[in-house]
């Protein structure tokens, strides 16, 4: 007798199965609770690793046979009747697998490090809950293939994420940030929700896939793509709306903060899915066609909507990497520079796909991809692995100042000093995050830096300037905290100091040993997982032919 | 004309609701500029669903010929409703874990004690 596991019908089902268990897991955990908070931490390790499993499966899948799958809520085919799809469905192509692998490693590790690290706090069972539940929304978003359906995961996401921003209530700037970070992502939230209704009155769909192939382009979408934009960007923590950033990651306990960074990176890619595939016909349209009349030579160009979005998000990206690392220079509490450096980051990605936005040369008539050149297309696959080195570094960072509060229950980097002699790992850790986030060679940070400041510097070359200068700041910046807190002579203070429990160290251990992977291998992970992701969002019309069978 | 005028609520509570919440400093008053927002949004996805002289989209009882009014945006508005419901809930608590603390809903104040 031997078991035959149907694996397609595993996979088929997985996209569902990777919202549904953490759930359902996210509800069981308080019942479960009542037994004991050892077998809670064991059952809610075991939704994150059933959850992961999912994960790796589909993605694996879909990054190898370049497949895109969809899994249809309440039926075997999204209902097209003279284009009237009604079903949710969830759609998983190159880019949303690279998405959730993500969120899956931050997941994961995110409860192992809570488990010692929330460990002497009351209320538990409700903190595992809701982080339970954000990773629902989070990899929600991640998958959704629907308008709405990626409003209510933003919305749970949110909810979720503030209620754990706020879990400290004993200190009132934790409440504030929770409190800050609510506001900012409901306003953002029902600026999307607004959009949605508009493109929803003129087309009378909300699926992605259907709404990109109707789209027309008309005033009202115009308006609509403006508030897409606006909601999205201040979800991602882009320039203008930065603010809530730095006290939300700075505030909450460090095993939220990294998921945070999970969360902020689903608004991203919500706002290239919308700009690459739901505009992505109209990408290129031609917005004013102007003639002038210099000294007798008549001059004629046309400004295309690819040219001033990309502009648009270069500005957004260069005033957001200069604040972010500015800010940082001047903060004297740890986590808040991180937090700061994490703005900056963000400011990364997005340069790098305005600058791939605005080589866009049109649409291929034949594949229907974008037609991007070289150049372009290293911007974009630079941004794209990004995302997932910002993750780890920053996350691996933030675990490293938690581990400091953990052994210290001190954050200000005036008060901090010598601890490298009792905290050894941590303090290598600490080394490997700031190498990483600098783009230092071993790691994984100089990998992604490096194709970004080349194809910028083809591009622009202001542009690469700018990006290597804010990197060199990053560093000296980290080396200033890496002085203050790690080296120096000892403080009385902290002579009894120890070194963080094992689970915590494995937590941090797994993100390290990712990130060295990354950096001793770049091409392994770029052409396996990035490349395909990169296909995804400039291979648009995959995507909307993935459901328009 | 006259059908036009819940698009015109509808800008106008999302203006005012806006203008709440970026010029206002009690935290409350702040809270309700959201629910505002919210109110013209959902005002709106109603709105889009209405048609003239249409009944409620019930199948039993609807007769030959006539009009029913567009189930999706009431679904999707409900949805809304409900969400909007739990982020009111959370950030009203949150408010008054903030009134525990510093003793005052002044965004200025509040930020006052922090630095």
């Amino acid at each position: 007798m031997s078991m035959v596991i149907d694996w397609e019908l595993i996979l088929q089902h997985s996209p569902a199965l990777i919202v549904a268990i953490p759930l359902l897991g996210a509800f069981l955990t308080p019942l479960i609770g009542r037994i004991g908070p050892k077998v809670r931490n064991g059952f809610v390790v075991l939704i994150a690793l059933v959850t992961s499993f999912f994960v790796f499966l589909l993605s694996n899948d879909i990054l190898t046979n370049g497949s895109i799958r969809t899994y249809v809520f309440g039926g075997g085919k999204p209902l097209i009747n003279n284009r009237f799809a009604i079903r949710i469905l969830f759609e998983v192509d190159g880019l949303n697998a690279f998405m959730i692998i993500i969120g899956a490693i931050l997941v994961l590790v995110a409860v192992i490090y809570s488990l010692k690290y929330m460990k002497e706090y009351t209320g538990l069972d409700k903190f595992y809950t809701l982080l339970l539940l954000m990773s629902v929304g989070m990899f929600g978003m991640m998958m959704t293939g629907d308008m709405f359906n990626l409003f209510v995961f933003l919305e749970i996401t949110s909810i979720a994420a503030s209620a754990l921003i706020a879990f400290w209530t004993s200190k009132g700037k934790s409440v504030y940030a929770g409190l800050k970070y609510m506001v900012i992502s409901t306003i953002g939230a029902l600026f999307i929700l607004f959009a949605i209704a508009i493109l929803y009155s003129q087309y009378n769909a909300l699926n992605m896939a259907v709404l990109a192939s109707s789209i027309q382009y008309s005033f009202l979408d115009k308006i609509a793509f403006v508030l897409l934009i606006a909601g999205l960007a201040m979800k991602a923590g882009i320039a203008p709306m930065h603010m809530w950033m730095p006290d939300a990651y700075g505030r909450a306990p460090a095993s939220i903060s990294i998921l945070l960074v999970g969360a902020t990176q689903a608004s991203l890619y919500a706002l290239f899915r919308v700009t690459f595939t739901l505009y992505g016909n109209n990408l290129t349209a031609i917005l004013k066609h102007i003639e002038l009349d210099l000294l007798g030579n008549s001059i004629e160009f046309d400004i295309t909507l690819n040219g001033v979005l990309g502009i648009l998000f270069i500005a957004l990206a260069v005033i957001t990497i200069i604040i972010g690392v500015i800010m940082a220079l001047k903060q004297t509490d740890f986590k808040r520079l991180i937090a700061f450096a994490a703005v900056a980051e963000m400011g990364y990605m997005l340069l790098a796909i305005g600058a791939a936005i605005t080589t866009i040369g049109g649409i291929d008539p034949e594949t229907g991809a974008m037609i991007i050149p070289a150049q372009g297309l290293m911007a974009l696959k630079g941004g794209i692995f990004h995302i997932l080195n910002d993750a780890l570094d920053i996350g691996l960072l933030f675990l490293v100042a938690g581990a400091v509060y953990y052994a210290t229950k001190e954050t200000s980097l005036n008060k901090l000093g010598g601890l490298a002699r009792n905290m050894k790992y941590t303090t290598v850790f600490f080394f490997i995050g700031l190498f990483a986030v600098a783009g230092m060679p071993p790691m994984n940070g100089f990998a992604s830096k490096l194709m970004i400041y080349e194809s910028t510097y083809l591009i622009n070359p202001i542009l690469a300037i700018v990006a290597i200068l804010c990197s060199i700041l990053l560093l000296a910046m980290f080396i200033k905290v890496l002085h203050s807190v790690f080296l120096g002579p000892k403080i009385p203070k902290f002579k009894g100091v120890k070194e963080v429990p094992k689970t915590m160290l494995f937590a941090m251990a797994i993100i390290a040993c990712i990130i060295i992977f990354i950096g001793l291998f770049p091409n392994i992970v770029v052409e396996n997982i990035v490349t395909p992701a990169t296909e995804a969002l400039h291979n648009f019309s995959n995507y909307i032919g993935g459901i328009l069978i | 004309m006259i059908y036009n005028i819940p698009y015109v609520a509808v800008v106008a509570l999302i203006l005012i609701g806006l203008y709440t919440v970026v010029f206002k400093r009690n935290l409350i008053k702040i809270v309700i500029g959201i629910t505002l927002i919210e109110s013209g949004v959902n005002l709106f996805l109603i709105t889009l669903g209405y048609r003239e002289n249409s009944i409620a989209p019930i199948h039993t009882s609807s007769s030959q010929g006539s009009i029913m009014s567009l189930p999706i945006p009431q679904a999707l508005t409900l949805t809304s409703i409900v969400i909007g419901v739990a982020v009111l809930a959370l950030m009203l608590s949150l408010i008054v874990h903030i009134y525990r603390h510093y003793g005052t809903l002044n965004v200025t104040k509040i930020r006052g004690d922090e630095e």
